[in-house]
Parts: structure tokens; C-alpha cells; sequence
């Protein structure tokens, strides 16, 4: 079982050179539970995600796990608590599955340190879990979008955090492997109470795996709490500009956001 | 199932291990092999005793001036400054992802020669200011090809662009030093325009194989956070290793091997670019592949000057045989690299 971990952000001010892009958000992250961030395209949620995980240096506020400040805590010592999985790694050209799955490893090893038989349990369980297991020898190169998608989340779990961090884990994906890849997320956070933070970009999907639900609008956090709080009619038009009627999902019950345009409407 | 799946990721990642253990070897016995042939061979071959002899002290007519002087430093500059070629070469093209992110191909090797060359003919400085400066040419040029090439946004795209740029102008600056320089000053400043073994001399190779012991562990030990740089920016710092401070120390070493290699050597053509991407096909991606890249280094230098000294009737510089191997590649990957939209 995962750790619980008190994670916090408190009034950061953060973005890319002169640009403010996050404008004095204070959040907690609630501690063995999904949450996801939600915005417009532009609204700051990836600068967001990617300064809780320390690859964005904040302007001022500051980020806390368990009161400590994470600008403070060694790399790689943080590295075996915070994971993150970026938007858009890099495959290295031609690297094995188990490889690459194996390099989540890195904060647990020791400079000279080969592989130990605990590495070895942790990349098996993690393509287990990804069911990637049958592809360990395979050239990277040779696996579809949705199964290269499951090797970066396993490498991510390789790293055997109590927290991860995903943006847009789904994105590019067909439908089929948008719910596979989140029924994965969720076994992990069931199965061992992984922390899970993600931005997603489907509304409705999100609202389904969601416990936790962080709104952005032009980089201020505007609405926070279970789904069914933050999605609602008046909500959306002020997250996304967008006039909607809110039903609810018959499959989930969760609230689900049927969008009104100009047309094709009774 | 677990069992099984550790089982079966552990047979996979030993062969491949075993693979590098392999290649690390038949490359190492090649470059002893290489290495025996450049002190057997020359105008007169002598018998192997008479060598061994030589080497160890002993005086033989004629046998002890060619081998001890004409032979062997040429035999350990070319293997110290092959490794180092190799190392260097193989860390900018996995530290930036791209196989012409290379020293000489963007205009590293030509600052460090710009500014030898200026300390030869304009300044005329000792041999060890030389080096010194073309050390720090070297990473200045490093430092200026990345403030150009910055932008908004990081891309290596546009650094090996500017870099390419930047050595056009450092080469103009080169000729021209030459065109104003003294005449006999020319000669020593030629040798770092192009690379040869010719005239390698036992005082110069201290500063070489010292530069290369000292800091290829250096760049071997940090072999496994520059196979996480190789997964992009942010993978690599959420798996905890500290960006910046990987990469100077990374530049730096490089940097420093390769200067140094320079100059005993000269700049040996496409040493340095083709190394690493022969290393990855022989050995494969998952493991570090920087001392086999030094050991393709070796066995590519060595192997060419025996082929520019014996292959044909007039001698050529190892430097025209390495180019004539790696122009045609050079140009195969910018075809590849065009046709993926990766330039």
C-alpha cells in the first residue's frame, strides 16, 4: 500500500519566461485519490501540472510534500515519491520495452549498482499491470500509439512513487484505449492507493474517473471539489465559454456535459 | 505470473548484456590487434622480438628509433585520441538527440582549431597555452552556440543549425589567420586543420592520455543519467536527475578530450560523427553504449591510418581515409533525416 502524502501548493505564480501563465493558485491534492485538471485549451492546466512536479520553476508561492519544500528535497530522493509522466517523451531511437521501462528504475539505483532483483520485480510488475509484458523484448518502434502509451505509464510505474502525475495521458488515443488506460490509472489507485493527478481533456470521461476536480480559467483556479460540484451548467459557461445542458452519465451517474452549439438543436 | 514475467524481462535484458560484453570485446582485441600491426609496420618490419625488445628499453641500430620514436607515439596518439573522439562524438549526439549534433559538425572542433591557431601564428604562445586556449575556445564556442540558438524555446533543430553556421565563420577566420601568417608558422598551425598521425611526438601525448584517463570515467559514470537525458527534459527530471548540472559536466568533459585530442592529432575527420551510430548497431540502445563509441574510435582511426600508410603507393593522412568513409554517410543521414522532416 501507497503512503499517504500531504501534498501542497500555496499562492504560486508561475510560467515561461516573462509570461505569467498561473496566477496565485493554492491547492492540496487529496492524498490516495484521482483528481484531474480541467481548463480551456490555453487556461494554464499543463504549466500547472508540470510546476507541482518541480519542471517549472514557480515565480513566487511555494510547493510543499509533507511541509517540506520540494525545490529542497534531493532530486532523487523526490524522484521515488513525485512521479511524472510528461506529455510528450522521447522515445530513444530502437530501445527495448523492458529497457525503457527499466530506466523508471533510475532513483532507486546507486551510480555503480547494477540491476538488483528488486529492479527486476519492479519492471515486471509494472508491464504486468500494463499487460505489456509479452512485448519486453520488442523494439519500441514496432508497438502501436495505445501500447507505446501503457510502456511510458509503466515506466512511470517502475518508479514505484506514492504520487503521479500524468498530462494528458490520453490524449491522441482511440476511445478503445482512452478507457483502458484510465480502468488502469484507477486499478492503481484501488489496488495500491496511488495519488493520481492528471489533466485530462474530456470533460465527461473525467468526470467518471475523477474523485477530485480542479478548474482552471486564464490561469486562476476557479472551481474545485467532486465532480459533480464543479460540472455544472453555469460552471462550464465560465470555464469554457460553452452554453451545455448537464445530464447525467447513465452508465456512471456521473454528470456529463451535452454541449449546445448553433445547430442541431431541438 | 510474476515469477514468470521476471523471468522472462531478466533472459531478455542478459542477452542483450551479453551482446555488450561481446562486442566490448571483439573491439578491444581489434585495437590491440590494430595497435600491434601500426608498431610492426612500416618501411622495414622488423621482427616481432626485436620490437618487444625496442619497447622495453632496449637499444637496437635502427630498430629503437622506429619504433620508439616514429611508431609508438604515433600508435598511442591515434588510440587515445580515437577513444576520445569516440566519447565525446557519442555524448553531443545522445545528450541532444540528433547524430549531427556533433563537435565537428557544429563548429565545437573549429573553434577550438580557431583559436590554436591564433596562438600559433599571431601570438605565437607555448604548446600548452595552445591547448589551454583551444579548451576554452572550445567551450566557448559551446556556450555562444547556445545563446544564439536559445529563442523562445529550446530546439536542436536550430542549435545544429547555427552551429553549422558558426563553424563556416570560425573556418573564414582559420584561412585568414593563415593568409596573414608567417611562413613558418604554417606548418605547425596546419596541423590542426586537418587530421594526421604523421609526426606525433612522445612529448606531446602526456596532456592527451592524461585529459582522456582523467575524464572519460568521468563521462562513463554519468553514462546512466545520460541515457535519461536521452528520454527528453522533463522525463529525465522527474526520474530525478539534475538537468543542468549533467549536461555542463557532460560538455565540459567532452569538450576538454576533444580539444586536447585536437591537438595532438587534428581534427580527424567524421571520427567523432561516425562512431556513436556504429557503436548502437553493433550493441543495440538499452545499455550505455560510450565505451564501445571510444573503442569504434580506436579501431577507426587505427584501422585507417594502417589503410592511408599501406594501401596504396603514396601515403595519406588518416584524416582523408576517415573523411572518405564518413562523407557518404554524413549524406545518407541528412537524405534519412530529411525525408523524416527531423532537419
Amino acid at each position: 500500500m501507497k503512503q499517504t502524502h500531504h501534498f501542497r501548493a500555496k499562492n504560486i505564480v508561475a510560467g515561461y519566461e516573462k509570461k505569467i501563465i498561473i496566477n496565485d493558485v493554492s491547492l492540496e491534492i487529496p492524498p490516495n485519490e484521482i483528481s484531474v485538471i480541467i481548463g480551456a485549451n490555453g487556461s494554464g492546466k499543463s504549466t500547472l501540472l508540470k510546476t507541482l512536479a518541480r519542471l517549472i520553476k514557480p515565480v513566487s508561492g511555494e510547493i510543499t510534500l509533507d511541509g517540506k519544500q520540494i525545490s529542497k528535497i534531493p532530486p532523487k530522493q523526490l524522484a521515488r515519491v513525485l512521479g511524472l509522466l510528461p506529455q510528450s517523451p522521447v522515445v530513444p531511437e530502437g530501445i527495448s520495452v523492458a529497457d525503457l521501462v527499466g530506466r523508471g528504475r533510475f532513483p532507486h539505483q546507486s551510480l555503480f549498482a547494477s540491476w538488483t532483483n528488486k529492479d527486476y520485480e519492479a519492471v515486471a510488475e509494472a508491464m504486468d499491470i500494463m499487460d505489456i509484458t509479452y512485448f519486453a523484448n520488442h523494439n519500441i518502434d514496432e508497438l502501436s500509439g495505445g501500447q507505446r502509451q501503457r510502456v511510458w505509464i509503466a515506466m512511470a510505474l517502475a518508479q514505484q512513487t506514492d504520487i503521479l502525475f500524468l498530462d494528458e495521458p490520453t490524449t491522441f488515443l482511440d476511445i478503445t484505449y482512452q478507457v483502458e488506460i484510465l480502468d488502469l490509472l484507477t486499478d492503481l489507485n484501488k489496488r495500491y492507493g496511488t495519488t493520481i493527478v492528471m489533466v485530462l481533456h474530456d470533460i465527461n470521461l473525467s468526470a467518471r474517473y475523477a474523485d477530485k476536480m480542479f478548474a482552471l480559467y486564464q490561469g486562476r483556479l476557479v472551481a474545485e471539489g467532486s465532480p459533480s460540484q464543479v460540472i455544472t451548467e453555469t460552471m462550464i459557461k465560465g470555464i469554457f465559454g460553452l452554453h451545455c445542458s448537464v445530464v447525467k452519465d447513465p452508465v456512471s451517474g456521473s454528470p456529463s456535459v451535452v454541449p449546445i452549439g448553433r445547430y442541431h438543436v431541438k | 505470473m510474476k515469477n514468470k514475467s521476471m523471468e522472462f524481462i531478466k533472459e531478455g535484458i542478459k542477452k542483450r548484456r551479453q551482446r555488450w560484453i561481446l562486442v566490448t570485446g571483439i573491439l578491444t582485441v581489434l585495437a590491440c590487434i590494430f595497435s600491434c600491426m601500426m608498431l610492426l609496420l612500416g618501411n622495414t618490419i622488423y621482427p616481432l622480438q626485436d620490437v618487444i625488445r625496442a619497447l622495453y628499453g632496449e637499444k637496437i641500430p635502427g630498430v629503437s628509433f622506429a619504433v620508439t620514436t616514429l611508431r609508438l607515439p604515433r600508435m598511442l596518439a591515434g588510440l587515445f585520441a580515437g577513444f576520445a573522439f569516440g566519447v565525446a562524438g557519442h555524448t553531443f549526439q545522445t545528450m541532444l538527440r540528433n547524430p549531427l549534433a556533433n563537435p565537428n559538425v557544429i563548429g565545437i572542433t573549429a573553434g577550438s582549431s580557431a583559436a590554436a591557431v591564433f596562438c600559433i601564428v599571431i601570438l605565437h604562445t607555448s604548446n600548452a597555452v595552445v591547448s589551454i586556449a583551444s579548451v576554452i575556445a572550445g567551450l566557448l564556442t559551446v556556450l555562444i552556440i547556445y545563446i544564439l540558438s536559445r529563442g523562445s524555446s529550446f530546439s536542436i533543430g536550430r542549435l545544429i543549425l547555427v552551429g553549422i553556421g558558426i563553424q563556416a565563420m570560425l573556418n573564414a577566420a582559420i584561412s585568414y589567420i593563415l593568409l596573414v601568417g608567417a611562413e613558418q608558422d604554417i606548418p605547425a598551425a596546419l596541423r590542426w586543420l586537418s587530421g594526421s598521425l604523421n609526426g606525433s611526438q612522445m612529448e606531446e601525448l602526456p596532456s592527451l592520455i592524461i585529459s582522456v584517463i582523467i575524464f572519460s570515467p568521468v563521462i562513463i559514470l554519468l553514462g546512466k543519467r545520460l541515457s535519461m537525458l536521452e528520454l527528453g527534459e522533463q522525463a529525465a527530471t522527474s526520474l530525478g536527475v539534475h538537468t543542468d548540472k549533467t549536461r555542463i559536466a557532460l560538455i565540459v568533459s567532452s569538450v576538454i578530450i576533444i580539444a586536447v585530442a585536437t591537438a595532438t592529432t587534428g581534427p580527424i575527420a567524421f571520427v567523432a560523427f561516425l562512431a556513436g551510430p556504429i557503436a548502437k548497431r553493433l550493441v543495440g540502445v538499452g545499455l550505455s553504449n560510450i565505451i564501445p563509441a571510444g573503442l569504434v574510435g580506436v579501431n577507426l582511426v587505427l584501422a585507417s591510418d594502417l589503410i592511408g600508410q599501406f594501401a596504396f603507393d603514396v601515403r595519406y593522412p588518416v584524416g582523408i581515409i576517415t573523411g572518405l568513409l564518413g562523407a557518404p554517410y554524413l549524406i545518407y543521414l541528412l537524405i534519412r533525416m530529411n525525408r523524416k522532416g527531423d532537419l
